[in-house]
């Protein structure tokens, strides 16, 4: 297993993309080489009343693996904080966290993104080869639409129909025929539960990204549990760590 | 400089060790402490069969400080014997076992299977707020403790500790009780039972509803009643509640704690058990203090 450091990291970048939704670059060179596709960092907040790391998503890794790009959405008072970081600001990390996707040599790829889970797709679109066709839904405002075309065919969803299908991104796979290759999502239980539907009803492998709230990251607390078909080896019950086991797991692998 | 303390008649390298449930059995913590460094791990809870625990979520963050709802979730007894018990015996530091169940004969069942095993002390969780049968319902009631104590010390070849519970009247009650029924040592305070509401979803932040808290907004309280069981009883006590540094861990030394644990700090800062080490030895060299033991009830 790669080594985890919690260490501090230098915003070089931190930009508004829409509503709520932030981007911001961290220069950390070692968390950045030991980093892969759907993977987390741990952000740790200044203010000393909010005492636990918020898990992140790896958005993007430079090409010289010496930055860190996350992308994230204001849900309270510890995002808040990080949105209003500046240039140059230092902050706490820890990472990399987690397993991230498995990059089977596959030759057709479905991406499948929603919301605040569309990011991580990013770095991984980026590192799987063939055909790539990349589902994105969103609420209503879109973001990183452009940067997802450089790999790929996209296709969008918005539940207020203002780009794309009016719906979600079952929606969109339905209207667009979308029913060949290897699927790896990330987005909110409700749509994990329907690609992992979709998945088995076109008979497609499916790889999805959890999410669940976490103290530690590291496997040791048992806070972020996701229920598993089988027993699991270390919990010897059928929970995984979604921190440690997870966040990826093979569709068949989890009930959700 | 002498950092060691001796508790039922196990000597610590020094003063810390780790809340249960905070540090799983050390594991995952082995990646950022060196677990030598520590006077003792203490392990989360273990019970005669596998639990698998609530359901999430499980935790929740509160105003310095936050709520817990595991549930104990554990693989057994027998798997934490042939893994964790086999991990934790490479180093050289104590091993205390945090023992649950929801019945008197589980807690034996328990006691009994680690009675041979590299377990220097057991830890008897009849304080965790989670779990519905056992465990609380055996902490809050002091004719309860003393029949739990008297039946787990006809078995148990290791020292007991009883951890107690802050969600009492009064604790000096409980730690009484404990002393009567054979305990060797007390450790306190387990987390206070709260509750967080999701005003978004209007719902209850926690699928357990409610939840233990824990970290530094508990700590007054923790060392208020450390120092009060202190005075109560003859026993020695393990202290925690909020410890995120050296100056916490003082604090309840000298409210009248032998040794302390470093709980939800952990979650905060993996490296945070060294640094209370390291942070004692600093006061003591700074305040040409020789022996930890002088410190311990210090302030009276």
């Amino acid at each position: 297993m790669a080594e985890i450091k919690k260490t501090k990291a230098v915003i070089t970048e931190n930009v508004k993309l829409c509503d709520g939704i932030y981007s911001i670059w961290l220069k950390e060179e070692s968390i950045a080489k030991a980093s892969k596709p759907g993977q987390f960092l741990s952000i740790y907040c200044k203010e000393g009343s909010r005492l636990l790391p918020r898990p992140i998503s790896i958005c993007e890794i430079n090409e010289e693996k010496t930055m860190l790009r996350i992308v994230f959405r204001i849900a309270g008072a510890g995002t808040n904080e990080l949105a209003e970081a500046k240039k140059m600001d230092e902050i706490e990390i820890m990472g990399p966290l987690g397993n991230g996707f498995f990059l089977e040599n596959t030759s057709n790829s479905i991406l499948i993104g929603g919301g605040i889970g569309i990011p991580p797709m990013l770095e991984l679109a980026k590192n799987l080869p063939g055909k790539k066709q990349i589902v994105l839904g969103y609420r209503s405002e879109t973001f990183l639409v452009d940067e997802f075309k450089s790999y790929g065919e996209v296709i969008i969803a918005t539940e207020d129909g203002s780009v794309g299908t009016k719906g979600n991104v079952i929606d969109a796979m339905r209207e667009h025929g979308i029913v060949d290759g290897m699927i790896f999502a990330c987005g909110p239980t409700p749509m994990l539960r329907g690609v992992k539907n979709y998945a088995s009803e076109h008979n497609l492998i499916a790889q999805l990204s959890m999410e669940e709230r976490m103290a530690c990251g590291i496997g040791a607390c048992l806070a972020c549990v996701c229920k598993s078909k089988d027993k699991d080896h270390h919990s010897n019950v059928n929970n995984k760590r979604v921190c440690k086991e997870g966040p990826v797991f093979y569709a068949d692998e989890i009930e959700i | 400089m002498n950092t060691k303390v001796t508790i039922a008649g196990v000597t610590f390298k020094n003063p810390v060790t780790t809340a249960s449930g905070t540090f799983g059995s050390g594991m995952e913590y082995s990646e950022f402490v060196d677990l030598n460094r520590l006077g003792a791990v203490t392990t989360k809870g273990v019970s005669s069969v596998p639990w698998t625990g609530n359901p999430v979520p499980r935790i929740a963050e509160t105003y310095g400080g936050m709520l817990n709802a595991i549930g104990l979730q554990n693989p057994g007894v027998e798997m934490f014997v042939e893994r964790d018990l086999a991990f934790l015996k490479q180093y050289d530091t104590k091993v205390i076992v945090n023992v649950c169940g929801k019945s008197v004969k589980e807690y034996v069942e328990v006691v009994e299977r680690l009675s041979e095993e590299a377990v220097d002390l057991l830890e008897l969780n009849i304080s965790c707020p989670n779990v519905k049968e056992g465990c609380i319902a055996f902490g809050q009631d002091p004719k309860m403790i003393a029949m739990i104590m008297d039946e787990i010390k006809r078995h148990s070849k290791q020292p007991v500790i009883v951890k107690l519970s802050p969600n009492v009247t009064d604790i000096t009650e409980m730690a009484k009780a404990a002393e009567a029924g054979g305990a060797d040592a007390l450790s306190l305070i387990n987390t206070l039972t709260g509750m967080k509401i999701d005003i978004n979803r209007r719902a209850f932040a926690l699928a357990n509803k409610t939840g233990g808290m824990s970290g530094p907004a508990v700590k007054p309280i923790a060392v208020r009643m450390v120092y009060q069981v202190a005075n109560a009883v003859k026993l020695p006590l393990i202290g925690m509640g909020g410890i995120q540094n050296a100056e916490d861990a003082l604090e309840f030394i000298m409210a009248g704690a032998s040794v302390v644990a470093v709980g939800t700090a952990n979650f905060v800062n993996p490296y945070a058990t060294i640094e209370v080490i390291e942070g004692i030895e600093s006061y003591m060299k700074k305040n040409q203090i020789s022996d930890i033991n002088d410190l311990i009830g210090c302030v009276k």
